[in-house]
C-alpha cells in the first residue's frame, strides 16, 4: 500500500486509441479524396451515411449521456431544411452561407422549446418533444409560400448558385456532409472530455449525487439540448440541400429522422462515441441488402432493436468492448498500476469511468478482490425487475 | 350557434380522446411505464374489429366480445413476456422496447392490410342524430362519450373499491413492500397491462366506426392520449376525462376558425397548459 503513490499512472489514451487516431486520419484522407475514386451513386450514399451518422451521434449525446430521450429531433431536421429553402429562395443567400445562419436560428428556436419540454420528465419528455415536432410540421404545412402541405422544390437558380456544373455541386455537397460529420463528432468528443462533459457523466450516473456536488443539472442538460438542436438543424439543411425537394411529411418524418436514428444508436451501442459509428455502418449494410423486403425489413429492424435492448443493452460496441477492453475515443481515465493486470483497468458500465471510483478503487485492492468488484460492476440495471 | 355546436362536438370528441388516454394513464399509474406503442395498439384493435366483423359477419360494436378479451390476453402476455424485463430505474429500456414494438405493429399491419384506409360500417347508427335545442347531436359520438364516462367511472371504482385495485395501488406506492405482503408484482403488472389493452380495444373499435383508419395513424392517437393525460394531470382518471374534453374542444374550435388549424389548436392548447400549469389541471402524482 505504501508504494501506491509511485506505482500507478493515469492515462486517457491507450494503444488502441492511438492506433484508432492514426488510422482514423488515414481513413479521413481517403474519404476526402472520394470524389476522385468513387462513382456518383457511391458519393450520394456516403454523404447520406455521414448525415445519418451525425444525427445518430447527436441523439446519442442527448440520450446516452444527458438522459434526454427525445423522439422529436425531426423537428430540427425539418426546421433546418425549411430554413435553408426560405433563406436561399427569399433572401437570396448562398446555400453554404445559409448553413451558418441555420445553425444560429436552430439554437435560438430550441431555447423556448427546451424551456417547455424540460417540464416533462423521462418518457413524458420523449412524447412532449414529439408534440413539438408535430407543431412544427403543422405550422410549416400552413405556409403557402413554401408550398403548404405539398411542399416545394429548390429553384434551379439557387441550385446553380451553389457551384458551377453538376459535378462540382455533387462534390461540394459530399464535402459539406463529410465536414459536418467531422465537426459533429469532434464537438461531441471535445464536449465530453471537457469539464461540462464530466458534469454530464456525473448526472447520468447519479443525478442526486451530481446535484449535491454543485452541478447545475438543468443548465447542463439545457446546454446539451441547445447545442444538439443547433447541429441537428444544420444536418437537416444539408439533407434537404441534397434532396432539393421538401414537404412537411418528409421533413418532419418521425420514422426517417428519429426511429432509424434510435435503432442505429441502440444497435451500435448507446452511451459510447463508437456505438453510433458501428450502428450506422450496420444500418446501411442492412438497408442496402434487405431494403427490397420493404415492411419486413422494418419489422426485423424493430425486433433486432428490442432483442439488443433486452439482451445486450450496451449494443454491439458494448459486446466488443467487454471482450477486448478497447476504446477508440479516449474519454475515460485509465489507471495502470504495476501490481495489476493492465487488461482489467479502466472498465466501467459505459466504458468510461470519469469519476474514477472503480478504477482508483481497484488499484488499492488486492487481486483477490478484483473478481468481486467486476461482479458488482457488471450488474444490469434491469436486475431488480424480474 | 356554430360555436356552441363546435363546443358540443368537441366535448363528445373528448370522450374518444379520454378513452385513448385511460389505458396510458392506468399503466403509468401502476408501473410508471409509458407505452410508446399505445397508439399502434389502438389501431391494431380497430383492425381486429374489422377482421372479426368480416369473418363472423357481426355488427362492429358486437365485435368487442372478441376483440376485448384478445387484446387483454395480448397485454398480459406482452407484459409478462417482454415489458416486465424492461422495468427498472433506467427509463431507456421500456421506452426503446415499446418504440420498437410500435414500428413492428405498424409495419405488420401494413403488410397484412395494406396502406388503404379502412372503415367499419355500422349502418343506420352512422348517420342517426338527436335534435336538441337546434343542435344536431350524432348518436355515435354521444354513445362514445357515454362509454368513455362509464369506462373511466368503472376504472375509478375498480381502483378504490376492489381487491385488484388495492393491489394496483399497493405496487404503485411501493413495489418491494407490496411483494412482502404477498403480491406478485409481475402478475399485477400483467393484469394492469391486460386491463389497459382492454380499454384500448374499446377505444380502437369506437375509432374504427367513427373515422377512416390506416396503419400509420397510431402515432397521432398516442399523442392525443398523452396530451389528455398531461392536461388532466398525472394519475387522476377523472382529470384524464377533463383533459380529453379540453383537447377535443380545442380541436373543434380551432377547426371552426380554420379547418387547417384543428390539430395545431389542440397541440398549442397542450403546450399552453404545460407552460402555465406544468403538472396539469388536477394532478395526483408527480411524473
Amino acid at each position: 500500500m505504501n508504494d501506491f503513490k509511485t506505482n500507478y499512472v493515469v492515462t486517457r489514451s491507450s494503444r488502441a486509441s492511438t492506433v484508432a487516431m492514426v488510422s482514423g486520419i488515414a481513413v479521413l484522407a481517403v474519404l476526402i479524396a472520394a470524389p476522385w475514386w468513387a462513382g456518383r451513386a457511391d458519393l450520394r450514399l456516403m454523404a447520406e451515411l455521414f448525415l445519418y451518422l451525425s444525427l445518430a451521434s447527436l441523439w446519442n449525446l442527448m440520450a446516452g449521456y444527458a438522459g434526454l430521450v427525445s423522439v422529436g429531433q425531426q423537428a430540427y431536421v425539418g426546421f433546418g431544411g425549411y430554413l435553408l429553402f426560405a433563406l436561399t429562395m427569399f433572401a437570396g443567400i448562398h446555400p453554404v452561407a445559409a448553413l451558418g445562419i441555420v445553425a444560429v436560428l436552430g439554437a435560438i428556436v430550441s431555447i423556448p422549446v427546451a424551456a417547455l419540454v424540460f417540464r416533462l420528465r423521462g418518457a413524458y419528455f420523449a412524447i412532449g418533444t414529439w408534440v413539438v415536432a408535430e407543431v412544427f410540421r403543422l405550422s410549416f404545412a400552413q405556409v403557402s409560400v413554401l408550398g403548404g402541405g405539398s411542399g416545394t422544390s429548390l429553384p434551379t437558380k439557387v441550385v446553380k448558385s451553389m457551384a458551377s456544373g453538376r459535378q462540382a455541386r455533387e462534390w461540394l455537397s459530399y464535402w459539406l456532409a463529410l465536414a459536418l460529420v467531422i465537426i459533429v463528432i469532434a464537438c461531441v468528443f471535445l464536449f465530453l472530455r471537457s469539464r461540462k462533459g464530466l458534469a454530464l457523466s456525473a448526472i447520468r450516473d447519479n443525478e442526486l449525487a451530481a446535484g449535491s456536488l454543485g452541478i447545475n443539472i438543468w443548465w447542463t442538460k439545457f446546454t446539451v439540448y441547445v447545442v444538439t438542436a443547433s447541429l441537428t438543424t444544420v444536418v437537416g439543411a444539408l439533407i434537404f440541400l441534397q434532396k432539393l425537394r421538401i414537404s412537411p411529411d418528409a421533413a418532419f418524418s418521425v420514422n426517417d429522422w428519429t426511429a432509424f436514428v434510435i435503432f442505429i444508436v441502440v444497435i451500435g451501442g448507446i452511451g459510447s462515441l463508437e456505438g453510433p459509428i458501428i450502428g450506422t455502418l450496420v444500418f446501411f449494410a442492412l438497408r442496402e441488402t434487405l431494403a427490397d423486403l420493404g415492411t419486413a425489413y422494418l419489422i426485423a429492424l424493430g425486433l433486432v432493436a428490442i432483442v439488443v435492448m433486452l439482451k445486450a443493452p450496451q449494443g454491439l460496441w458494448g459486446i466488443i468492448r467487454s471482450r477486448w477492453d478497447i476504446q477508440f475515443f479516449p474519454l475515460g481515465y485509465r489507471v495502470k498500476g504495476s501490481s495489476l493486470n493492465p487488461s482489467t483497468t479502466g472498465r466501467s458500465k459505459m466504458g468510461r469511468s470519469t469519476l474514477g471510483s472503480t478504477d482508483m478503487g481497484s488499484t488499492e485492492m488486492g487481486a483477490s478482490e478484483m473478481g468481486r468488484l467486476e461482479d458488482s460492476s457488471n450488474k444490469k440495471p434491469t436486475e431488480n425487475s424480474d | 350557434m356554430n360555436w356552441i355546436n363546435a363546443l358540443v362536438q368537441g366535448v363528445l370528441l373528448g370522450g374518444l380522446y379520454a378513452l385513448f388516454a385511460a389505458g396510458l394513464s392506468l399503466i403509468f399509474g401502476v408501473m410508471r411505464l409509458v407505452n410508446i406503442a399505445h397508439g399502434d395498439l389502438i389501431v391494431l384493435a380497430a383492425y381486429m374489429g374489422l377482421s372479426t366483423t368480416i369473418m363472423l359477419g357481426i355488427h362492429p360494436l358486437l365485435a368487442c366480445v372478441v376483440v376485448i378479451p384478445l387484446m387483454a390476453l395480448f397485454g398480459y402476455v406482452l407484459q409478462r413476456g417482454i415489458l416486465n424485463q424492461t422495468l427498472g430505474d433506467d427509463i431507456l429500456p421500456p421506452l426503446l422496447v415499446t418504440f420498437g414494438l410500435s414500428v413492428i405493429i405498424q409495419n405488420a399491419l401494413l403488410e397484412a392490410y395494406s396502406a388503404d384506409p379502412q372503415k367499419m360500417n355500422v349502418g343506420i347508427l352512422e348517420t342517426a342524430s338527436l335534435s336538441v335545442g337546434g343542435l344536431s347531436i350524432g348518436v355515435l359520438p354521444l354513445l362514445t362519450f357515454i362509454v368513455a364516462v362509464f369506462v373511466i367511472g368503472g376504472l375509478h371504482w375498480m381502483f378504490y373499491h376492489t381487491g385488484l385495485g388495492r393491489a394496483f395501488r399497493a405496487v404503485s406506492d411501493n413495489q418491494e413492500i407490496a411483494q412482502l405482503m404477498g403480491l406478485n408484482k409481475r402478475h399485477v403488472f400483467g393484469l394492469a397491462m391486460a386491463l389497459s389493452l382492454a380499454v384500448t380495444a374499446i377505444a380502437g373499435l369506437l375509432l374504427g366506426v367513427r373515422t377512416n383508419f390506416d396503419p400509420s395513424i397510431g402515432g397521432a392517437r398516442l399523442i392525443f392520449g398523452f396530451e389528455a393525460v398531461i392536461i388532466g394531470g398525472l394519475g387522476n382518471l377523472w382529470g384524464t376525462l377533463v383533459g380529453g374534453i379540453v383537447l377535443g374542444v380545442a380541436q373543434t374550435i380551432g377547426a371552426q376558425i380554420n379547418p387547417g388549424w384543428q390539430l395545431l389548436a389542440g397541440h398549442l392548447t397542450f403546450l399552453l397548459v404545460l407552460a402555465v400549469r406544468p403538472r396539469g389541471l388536477f394532478p395526483r402524482m408527480t411524473g
